[in-house]
């Protein structure tokens, strides 16, 4: 039984409830515990680069902190809050200049300077569980979808701070959807961005690069795509023009593990 | 050119500008391109020189997805989108220069759109 101190972010309590209620089903009937603080903030969506910004790194650093202070290592669901945690960790490690400058504002009772370990849920399924127990733990295997994974932008860049696989040949969500019994497909826009926030600037833009996305998938015969970001559930659903089914990962892992159907009775 | 305008760009990007070598590949990649005035290796030249002003007045700003593709294609390690962000930065920190506003936001809303899209935007677009 492992414990993580589990951050769902603001878009997990409302529009993507779906994201958040399958991961802690399956997390439970895997043997992980999400323990969630009792409080928290909204990470801000982005990770701002600049420098000289401060202020907007903080509710990150609480959340690395809480985590810190119960000994724990954070996780993530969604692939936004994912990436602003781990740039903050990583150039609070890197940059001593932006851990002074964070630590002098936050006065805790022992400086933060990214002592704790974040993870994408889908590396608590490859690193902690392993895909080879996922497999052996799969009731309802999904035999015969050909599933599309879509990482988007912000699962795997920038990889240096992100670390969590090759940016530009990624295996992870292929190897979850083996694990779950179905055959991944893979596609040239698999790692490229749905066009994100424009959506509120340009909605011709969001239509142009999600209808990429989803096409580059549908013409290597994809039957569906998987995500792990609400915004890209968005904009492929919303924006694109396609058919093409989209879903949750946390939806087909609590499909496969036979925990779909009793959670909706 | 504005001196003071370069360096304070330069510091708040974080990134060396001289080490690129122009070879484009940011903007190649970049999934914004067609929508650009000013693509990403010209961000990274015109901050070079201090061609700040005309990029701070540019749409191009607010076109960056910030997808980072730019930051882990560059050959060089020059991180283009962190100069994008800095200048847009320099932009909408002027007086008058946000981008959106809270008010304005009700009439963007539908039922599906996740509040992390909110959130973000106001993070690109506003101080
Ligand atoms: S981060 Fe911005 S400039 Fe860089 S590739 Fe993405 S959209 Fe283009
Ligand atoms: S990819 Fe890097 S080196 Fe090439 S033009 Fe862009 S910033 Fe310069």
């Amino acid at each position: 039984m492992e414990t993580f101190t589990y951050y769902p972010g603001c878009t997990l309590r409302t529009k993507a409830k779906d994201l958040d209620t399958y991961a802690r089903i399956s997390a439970e009937a895997l043997g992980i515990v999400l323990a969630e603080p009792d409080d928290w903030q909204c990470c801000g969506g982005a990770y701002t680069t600049a420098k000289d910004e401060i202020a907007t790194k903080l509710s990150a650093v609480r959340a690395l902190n809480a985590a810190k202070e119960l000994g724990r290592p954070l996780i993530t669901v969604c692939s936004a809050c994912h990436n602003v945690i781990k740039q903050t960790n990583y150039d609070i490690s890197h940059d001593e200049n932006m851990a002074a400058k964070v630590n002098n504002y936050l006065q805790l009772p022992e400086a933060y300077t990214g002592e704790t370990t974040v993870y994408h849920y889908l590396e608590m399924l490859r690193d902690v569980v392993g895909f080879d127990n996922l497999k052996e733990k799969v009731t309802n295997p999904l035999t015969g979808r050909k599933i599309a994974a879509y990482y988007g932008c912000l699962l795997l860049r920038p990889a240096k701070a992100l670390a969590m696989d090759d940016p530009e040949n990624p295996a992870i969500m292929e190897d979850f959807i083996k694990a779950i019994g179905a055959t991944p497909v893979i596609y040239a826009q698999r790692n490229e961005c749905c066009g994100g926030y424009i959506t509120l600037e340009d909605k011709a833009q969001a239509q142009k690069r999600s209808a990429a996305v989803m096409n580059s998938a549908a013409d290597m015969g994809a039957e569906m795509i998987v995500t792990a970001c609400p915004l890209c559930l968005y904009n492929l659903r919303k924006n694109s023009g396609s058919e093409l089914p989209v879903y949750y990962f946390t939806e087909l892992l609590a499909e496969a593990l036979g925990l779909k159907e009793a959670s909706n009775e | 050119m504005n001196k003071n305008l370069k360096e304070q760009v330069l510091r708040s990007s974080g990134a060396n500008v001289l080490k690129c070598m122009r070879c484009g590949k940011c903007s190649a990649t970049c999934p914004s391109y067609d929508e650009m005035e000013y693509h990403p290796h010209q961000f990274v030249y015109m901050v070079e020189k201090g061609d700040i002003e005309t990029l701070m007045k540019s749409e191009s700003l607010y076109r960056c997805l910030t997808c980072f593709a730019c930051v882990d294609r560059c050959p060089r390690g020059v991180e283009p989108a962190k100069v994008v962000e800095a200048v847009r930065l320099a932009a909408v920190r002027q007086q008058g220069g946000n981008r959106l506003s809270p008010d304005m936001i009700p009439d963007m809303l539908d039922e599906d759109l996740p509040q992390q899209a909110i959130v973000t935007a106001l993070r690109k677009y506003a101080k």
